[in-house]
């Protein structure tokens, strides 16, 4: 028997039970349209995640003071500093070769007012060379400019929140107002970039750092970002930053350099993981419902016994009867696949609308498994009934029994 | 050709045996009308079965055209059934969601015959049995002795040697089951073997050679 007449006949058995088809096909396309929709979802998270450390800057190292290992005994936690992070270690780092530039950070939160009106936000005390690392840039006026430390003059960037509950419509670039009751001048206002790991870029106030030192009364540093002259070159950076600060630290090996690719690459396996997860549960949906076509196909033979055994009189042979029942599967199993991704293609372009921000993109693999499930289901729970089928006896088949 | 050498057929119900065929042995040679008779459960149903290969006898051998099919697979058999031996059956067994020339063209199309050589065909053997304008319609659109003829245009479309209908005109009135008859009268006159079964002793008598079935014995064979 020719595949195009086989293909033809299982296809008039579909068209043939409209009913049976549309519930077959729904199940099948919810199961599909979900494997597509949710590792859509999966690598849109991965994708935004991605995006947002390099929102962070190129090229980025961390160096935090404190040391993250284990050495026996107790686990030393993050943060508690046998030796502060200065000033003096950050400018020492740039002795090395492969350190670009590098911005020091400290950050508390302060009471900030202008007149009558006053709030409590998110002060970093920082460098000019912070916007250039961070990709910030101003909407009005400018960024702190470059000064040696002791001699910064009392100046102030703030967010667009903060501009706009302190001074409303009022012109804001050269006003002056109070952090913890030191009088600082704004001379500019950052550009609204929303959120940056979950740190409102809107709504703080951006001081040099001996001022932010000064207000927090302290002489550490919270942390100093550090840019490499390249990507292949923060490895080697990293190597040199340890280095410095041991030497500065009386061989001390207190700090911990975080490299931005290394972070990267531990949320990207991660959410990779996640996107697999999901598929997978998705991909449950898809196996009930191949039971159902199992279900259905049973049905359907032993509605056709008679069919069937006519078929076999008018000298079928078996493998021809297999090869009916299941190109019957693999239509529908196709044909489901199909409609599922045509939703899924609708879902992904509802939700893009609905949320424009997040980087939506389904990936291929998505896709190209979702169909090659739908059709090893299809065909792999069509199998049962399709032997069944093919194994009847004529005789009591042609009689309907 | 056909010949049947000590058949017997024994079905085992629960613990009892049912003797269906006993050392049946007949000759039927290319051209013959035959009709067989007797009552319910006289073994003609599965006498026909049996020389149609959907069943396979206890013991004894069955030649047709010269070749023992008793030792065949099943794939052999299908292949016998598909080239030398027709059906027509009382219920007419047409799929209900195929055209009558699809119908008729089906074991052409298990045979993989391409669709231009089918159509030429089926066309053919829907005018010997004058059915060519009821070609695109399907089964529950046609009457029941139009349904009968189209059954008949679909077991004779592979030239088989053999014709066996069972009760052929058992679900039809009076003129269209003549008319039946008359096709199937027509086929047997250009050489195919025809073998009825039926209660109807008006349709028994027209065969040039009557057999009787009583208790799986053959009680008469009159010609």
């Amino acid at each position: 028997m020719r595949l195009a007449d086989t293909l033809l006949y299982g296809a008039g058995n579909i068209k043939g039970s409209p009913v049976r088809t549309f519930l077959l096909l729904l199940a099948m396309s919810i199961g599909v349209a979900s494997v597509v929709m949710l590792s859509t979802l999966g690598e849109a998270a991965r994708l935004y995640v991605v995006n947002q450390f390099s929102a962070l800057g190129t090229h980025l190292l961390i160096v935090l003071p404190g040391r993250s290992e284990t050495a026996g005994g107790a686990p030393p936690m993050l943060g508690t500093t046998p030796r502060d992070l200065t000033l003096e270690d950050a400018d020492a780092l740039l002795r090395s070769p492969y350190v670009k530039d590098y911005a020091p950070i400290v950050v508390g939160s302060a009471p900030v007012s202008h007149g009558s009106l006053e709030r409590e936000v998110t002060v970093i005390g920082t460098s000019a060379s912070y916007a250039t690392i961070r990709e910030l840039e101003t909407a009005q006026g400018r960024f702190l400019p470059a000064s040696d430390y002791d001699r910064a003059a009392p100046v102030c960037v703030i967010g667009e929140t903060l501009r706009r509950e302190l001074f409303g419509h009022k012109r804001a670039v050269g006003e002056r107002l109070k952090i913890n009751d030191r009088r600082f001048r704004v001379i500019g206002i950052l550009a609204d970039r929303g959120q940056s790991f979950g740190m409102d870029m809107g709504d703080l106030v951006i001081v040099p750092t001996t001022h932010a030192m000064a207000l927090f009364d302290t002489e550490s540093l919270f942390r100093i970002i550090v840019q490499a002259t390249g990507r292949s070159a923060i490895e080697s950076a990293k190597r040199d930053i340890t280095r410095i600060i041991k030497e500065r630290h009386e061989g001390e090996d207190d700090v911990t350099v975080i490299t931005q690719d290394a972070i990267l690459a531990t949320f990207d396996r991660i959410l990779k993981a996640l996107t697999y997860t999901v598929a997978g549960i998705a991909a449950i949906s898809l196996a009930v419902a191949g039971i159902l076509i199992m279900n259905v196909m049973l049905v359907s033979v032993s509605q056709r016994t008679p069919e069937i055994g006519l078929l076999k009189a008018l000298g079928a042979s078996r493998e021809q009867i297999l090869a009916l029942f299941l190109s019957e599967a693999a239509l529908l199993s196709l044909i489901g696949a199909a409609s599922g991704i045509l939703i899924a293609w609708f879902g992904v372009f509802g939700l893009d609308r609905m949320f424009p921000a997040f980087p939506l993109g389904t990936p291929a693999w998505a896709y190209l498994s979702a169909v090659i499930v739908a059709l090893l289901t299809g065909v792999g729970f069509g199998i049962m009934p399709a032997r069944r089928a093919s194994r009847l006896d004529p005789v009591s088949a042609l009689t309907g029994r | 050709m056909i010949e049947l050498r000590d058949i017997n057929r024994i079905f085992e119900v629960g613990d009892e045996k049912v003797h269906a065929l006993q050392d049946i042995r007949l000759t039927f040679e290319p051209g013959e009308y035959v009709s067989i008779m007797g009552p319910s459960g006289s073994g003609k149903s599965t006498l026909l079965n049996i020389l149609g290969l959907l069943d396979k006898p206890t013991s004894g051998s069955y030649l047709l055209d010269g070749i023992d099919t008793t030792s065949m697979s099943d794939n052999q058999q299908a292949d016998v059934r598909r080239n030398k031996i027709g059906f027509v059956f009382q219920s007419f067994h047409l799929i209900s969601r195929l055209t009558a020339a699809e119908n008729i063209a089906l074991p052409l199309t298990l045979a993989g015959m391409p669709p231009k050589q089918r159509d030429k065909r089926v066309m053919d053997v829907l005018e010997s049995v004058g059915l060519t304008e009821r070609a695109e319609h399907r089964p529950d659109q046609l009457s029941g002795g139009q349904r009968q003829r189209v059954a008949i245009a679909r077991a004779t479309i592979m030239r088989p040697t053999i014709l066996l209908a069972d009760e052929p005109t058992g679900n039809l009135d009076q003129s269209s089951g003549e008319s039946v008859i008359e096709v199937l009268e027509a086929l047997n006159n250009d050489g195919i073997i025809l073998l009825v079964v039926t209660h109807d002793p008006d349709i028994g008598g027209r065969a040039r050679r009557r057999i009787r079935m009583v208790d799986g014995f053959i009680s008469e064979d009159e010609r």
